[in-house]
């Protein structure tokens, strides 16, 4: 279960990962924050910038174009 | 975590200011800030227009502005495409902690005064030693 959830579908470069940042940003220290999208270039760049937060990259799944991504703070 | 500590930075010299450039320098940093790096944002020449009150979304486009028509039609397909408006990314910047420094050199020859400026947006004002403080330790630094 996610702690916190972000709603990106239809957006597009860069607010999904923006809004991912700024959920994080605002989540306590071991929350999930799970981000679910479709814009296809941010599934492999909120990857990227969770490692390079040095988070922890819980989960990616992708279904029918939607993709959901867990990351604990 | 990279979170508290001290990050890498992204430093931009917004020296345009057509539309499609700004959308390049606030896209690049607000990328930048989401991934962990610091960015500062210094607005010189025809950049720093975009500062004035109620002046960041009225550049033109950089190429076939064609008096207006080219860019209302880039910002209709901006806008099919769900593309984030200037205001909104500026915004962004802002929350994630992003810095806007002000030319003043820049105020001084087009006779721009703090009042002409979106005071609201801006961090800070400086010169060249200003820029050079930021960009000397940053691992990005473009010129737009």
């Amino acid at each position: 279960m996610a702690d916190v959830k972000i709603d990106v579908k239809g957006e597009t470069c860069p607010v999904p990962l923006v809004e991912m940042r700024k959920a994080l940003r605002k989540a306590a220290p071991g929350e999930i924050v799970e981000v679910e999208g479709t814009h296809p270039a941010s599934k492999k760049e909120i990857p990227m910038a969770v490692e390079a937060l040095g988070l922890e990259l819980v989960e990616v799944e992708e279904k029918d174009g939607v993709w959901k991504i867990r990351i604990r703070k | 975590m990279v979170d508290e500590t001290k990050s890498d930075k992204a430093t931009i010299i917004v020296h345009s200011g057509d539309m499609d450039k700004i959308y390049s320098a606030l896209i690049v940093a607000n990328g930048a800030l989401s991934m962990g790096m610091e960015a500062s944002l210094y607005f010189t020449f025809w950049g720093l227009q975009r500062l004035q009150k109620g002046g960041l979304e009225k550049g033109p486009l950089s190429k076939m502005h064609f008096m207006g028509l080219g860019k209302s039609m880039i910002k209709s397909r901006m806008k099919k495409a769900n593309v984030a408006s200037l205001e909104h990314l500026f915004k962004d910047f802002k929350e994630l902690g992003g810095k806007v420094i002000a030319c003043e050199m820049t105020m001084e020859i087009m006779g721009v005064s703090k009042d002409d400026l979106d005071q609201d947006l801006i961090d800070e004002y400086g010169a060249v030693g200003t820029y050079i403080h930021e960009a000397r330790d940053a691992k990005i630094t473009l010129f737009i």
